[in-house]
């Protein structure tokens, strides 16, 4: 295509540089080619952006207005009436708190256990670690969600049905966090452990001196996914909660999916309300998930 | 600290072995963890599969009753057929698409890529019971935006709910719209990592962008492509959240999935022997396809 688009394909390597660091510039060809990327690119973000749209302006209508033909993009006369009906009728503001501490709590075990986990499969080498490497393997291939009937078995006999902890420490362990720690301390030099070493510290104060600190752009990014899992969690807390002032805001919103004439109103609106945690967590650490260099291996 | 290391003009062996307590103590929160959640339950749901147990009470072992009941059982093959269709529907169209927008946002022709990449994002931020909410209020037969555009366009409303291919149409098109967010941040870093100096070379020798992408993108992405499928097909068959709030497995249980059937036959009407054996033959699925993807994956690097 370079060849083509320049008017001198002998120099068409010059071009393709200048307009590569003059993005907005270059010629003519430079043009002809942004044009239809960013058309292409565009279209997409619209479809993949409206029907996100659609359903929010939708939850400022009043119930009345939801379903009058012809249909309206921008409601009439928005109202927050849909919001206040989901957070009075469901319980929210409980399954708001409910949600915050089984998320945050999950979220600093897993972080901190993933980081322990990590470091050790990186910068140890020794063949109980190599089988506990294959296990950490073994359970992205045999996820929670296929083993229900046996894992609720087993936390129920633990003593932990019905209550946070049933949710919260199955879901500590993940591979991924493993994964993202060992893949960062395999490109920490080993020198620097060993220079410590010489010093005279300590293998676990190493650790969290050196190595934990070092760590945190990493911490953050799982962190995030972390939290975003957690709070979109469904069906364990499903499994494992029965008294609805344990409720999590997801089982809040399906028992409104669950009646026979869905009050679409409370519905959009305790939706939309369930989104905005993770926007927010989302807006604020953007840059981190945005460049984060995922490595393989992930999965909640 | 650093200067120090390069004093050390003796190598030491890249990773000792004479430390045993400090790892362990490393990994001990996760070992247990591990045993109480992960092999504890594999264990048991491996023997209950083998019995009538019922979650209370005793039990008998019947051998491979249960396995062969699951085999004779039309609703667990409806079941598996729906699943493995949905897996074969939403993992390429998921895998062409992230790609598609990966690339597209990576190019430098394209404008405002770094806001069109947060907008591809959302979704992703958005939970399956959401999603499904979502998409059933865009795709309501009678209410719908979609339909509403239809007949204004001057077709005829589609069935969305009430026929059950559309409806898992429905579902596709969610899943792959929610799981894009995912696959094109692997593969944003996989494209951002191969070298400029490729491209500058194929140029040279006349190739435009589409050959590039055949010959220099899609090979040095191979790794990424084959994680990104994989962990697409593993969270496809387990898929339960957004078919239930889209259409709650319907119209009427034409689209139950395997873990719904799971969870019904276990939880609802307490088989957890039958129950057990059906998370086996699941998880015997997903450990094949791993394995086909795998050995897939290592003959084309030999190559």
């Amino acid at each position: 295509m370079t060849t083509t688009d320049t008017p001198r394909p002998v120099k068409a390597d010059s071009v393709r540089a200048l307009s590569k660091r003059r993005p907005r510039g270059g010629g003519g060809g430079g043009l002809r080619r942004a044009v239809p990327a960013t058309t292409l690119l565009w279209i997409l973000a619209c479809l993949y952006g409206l029907p996100v749209l659609w359903f929010v302006l939708s939850s400022f209508k009043p119930a009345g207005d939801l379903f009058s033909l012809p249909l309206t993009v921008l409601p009439h006369d928005p109202t927050l009436s849909g919001y206040k009906a989901a957070w009075d009728s469901a319980n929210f503001s409980q399954y708001f708190i409910n949600t915050t501490i089984v998320c945050v709590i999950t979220t600093i075990l897993t972080v901190g256990a993933s980081c322990c986990t990590g470091y050790a499969l990186a910068k140890y080498d020794n063949k109980w670690l190599k089988v506990f490497f294959i296990g950490i393997l073994a359970t992205t291939m045999l996820p929670s969600e296929v083993m229900l009937a046996p894992e609720f078995l087993v936390v129920r006999d633990l003593g932990l049905y019905n209550s946070f902890s049933g949710i919260i420490l199955p879901a500590v362990l993940t591979a991924t966090g493993c994964f993202m720690f060992r893949q960062f301390f395999l490109t920490v030099p080993d020198e620097l452990v060993e220079a410590a070493r010489i010093d005279g510290a300590r293998e676990l104060s190493i650790f969290l001196r050196i190595m934990v600190p070092i760590s945190r752009p990493i911490m953050l990014t799982l962190a995030i996914l972390s939290f975003q899992w957690r709070w979109n969690d469904y069906i364990w807390p499903l499994l494992m909660l029965n008294d609805p002032d344990k409720f999590t805001v997801q089982i809040g919103i399906q028992s409104l999916v669950g009646a026979q004439n869905i009050n679409w109103s409370v519905l959009l609106g305790g939706s939309v309300i369930s989104m905005i945690p993770l926007i927010l967590v989302f807006l604020v650490f953007q840059r981190y998930v945005m460049s984060a260099d995922i490595n393989a291996g992930l999965k909640d | 600290m650093t200067k120090r290391a390069s004093d050390v003009s003796v190598s030491p062996p890249r990773r000792r072995s004479k430390y045993t307590i400090a790892p362990l103590v490393l990994i001990a929160a996760n070992v247990v963890l591990f045993s109480l959640f992960f092999v504890w339950p594999a264990v048991i749901g491996l023997v209950y599969s083998f019995t009538n147990y019922t979650g209370v009470g005793a039990f008998q072992f019947v051998g491979l009753d249960n396995y062969q009941n699951l085999f004779g059982d039309s609703v667990f093959y409806d079941a598996l057929a729906r699943t493995l269709l949905y897996t074969v529907l939403v993992v390429p169209l998921n895998f062409v698409l992230s790609l598609l927008i990966a690339n597209l946002v990576v190019s430098k022709q394209a404008k405002g890529a770094s806001v069109a990449r947060v907008v591809f994002f959302i979704p992703w931020l958005i939970s399956p019971i959401v999603v499904g909410v979502l998409w059933r209020w865009l795709f309501g037969e009678n209410f719908g935006l979609i339909n509403y555009v239809i007949e204004k366009l001057g077709g005829n409303a589609i069935p969305w709910q009430s026929n059950a291919d559309l409806s898992l149409g429905v579902v596709v098109m969610a899943g792959a719209w929610w799981g894009t967010a995912f696959s094109m941040l692997l593969f944003i870093a996989a494209i951002k990592n191969v070298p400029v100096s490729y491209y500058e070379a194929a140029s040279l020798d006349g190739a435009g962008p589409w050959r590039q992408f055949i010959s220099i993108t899609l090979p040095s992405i191979a790794p990424t492509s084959f994680i990104v499928i994989l962990l697409n097909t593993i969270n496809a068959m387990k898929e339960y959240p957004l078919f239930l709030a889209l259409n709650n497995g319907g119209p009427g249980t034409s689209n139950n999935l395997l873990v719904q059937y799971i969870y019904q036959t276990g939880f609802k009407t307490g088989q957890i022997g039958y129950a057990s054996a059906a998370s086996f033959v699941l998880m015997l699925i997903l450990m094949a396809v791993a394995i086909i993807q795998l050995i897939v994956n290592r003959r084309m690097e030999n190559r």
